[in-house]
């Protein structure tokens, strides 16, 4: 059983981040995996989800839901990070004020992602955007 | 604590999710900040908050929390009473501030997550 899943997300539509999270979520529970592991994913795909509303201008996300394992791709255009290794440092946010009025923008994103996740992995491109990769084990 | 304890002490309005209010809840967590929010690993929990957007609502969604109580009776929109409705929540509104009803609320029993 292989299930493949894409959707786009768009920079700045707060009204809509979250919608691809809410559908895998849903398709998690259709598939009858451990509610614990549902949250694990779910919480470190609305993370990045979320940083790209925020941080980047549109992105795709690509699920790909094998027997025991999933592997979710975010690609984003954006400003790519300068410096993953700071952007991994809890604290440290470079959000807008309008990304904090909507009580994001603490800087924790990324690190909850690293501990939500089996594996993670970020590869970027200043000026060009970034990719997120994550896996997580049922 | 039940729900309609919950009501009763922080003399809340009940926005949605009116066939839920004999359930339990035993912990609360008071936050703004969803970032922080989405970190907890706690089940069954009450989320008292000055955040009312639909980001509120998703984050609550995310982290399996089926409670949130707004202080200061902050606006719930329709859009965000029909997502708590599909992911059956309960929404209750006060008109006490954040200080007050977690002030309130932890006297009378109610959990801290740390
Ligand atoms: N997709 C992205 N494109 C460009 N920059 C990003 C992206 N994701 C993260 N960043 C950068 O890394 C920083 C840290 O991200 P992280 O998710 O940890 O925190 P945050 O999004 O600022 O706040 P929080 O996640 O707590 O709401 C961001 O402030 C931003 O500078
Ligand atoms: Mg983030």
């Amino acid at each position: 059983m292989i299930i493949e899943q894409t959707y786009q997300v768009r920079g700045g539509d707060f009204a809509h981040a979250g919608d691809a999270s809410s559908k895998v979520k849903k398709l998690l529970k259709q598939l009858d995996v451990d509610p614990r592991k549902i949250k694990s994913i779910v919480i470190a795909l609305y993370e990045a989800e979320v940083n790209i509303v925020a941080h980047a201008w549109e992105g795709i996300i690509r699920i790909l839901i094998d027997r025991d394992h999933i592997r979710m791709v975010l690609e984003d255009k954006g400003p790519g990070i300068a410096d993953i290794e700071q952007a991994m440092v809890e604290g440290y946010s470079t959000a807008s004020r309008e990304v904090r009025e909507m009580g994001f923008g603490a800087g924790m994103g990324l690190s909850n992602i690293k501990r939500n996740t089996d594996q993670m992995e970020i590869t970027s491109r200043v000026g060009e955007g970034t990719v997120l990769t994550m896996v997580n084990y049922f | 604590m039940k729900i309609s304890t919950v009501i009763e002490l922080t003399e809340a309005t009940l926005v949605c999710g009116g066939d839920k209010t004999e359930l339990m809840v035993e912990r609360a967590f008071s936050s703004d900040l969803m970032s922080d929010v989405l970190t907890l690993d706690t089940e069954g929990l009450l989320l008292i908050t000055g955040l009312a957007n639909i980001q509120t609502i998703r984050t609550a969604e995310m982290a399996d929390i089926h409670y949130i109580l707004f202080v200061r009776n902050k606006k719930v929109t329709p859009e965000m009473a029909e997502l708590a409705g599909e992911n059956h929540m309960v929404l209750l509104a006060t008109p006490f501030s954040l200080f007050k009803t977690s002030g309130i609320l932890y006297k009378h029993g109610l959990k801290p997550v740390y």
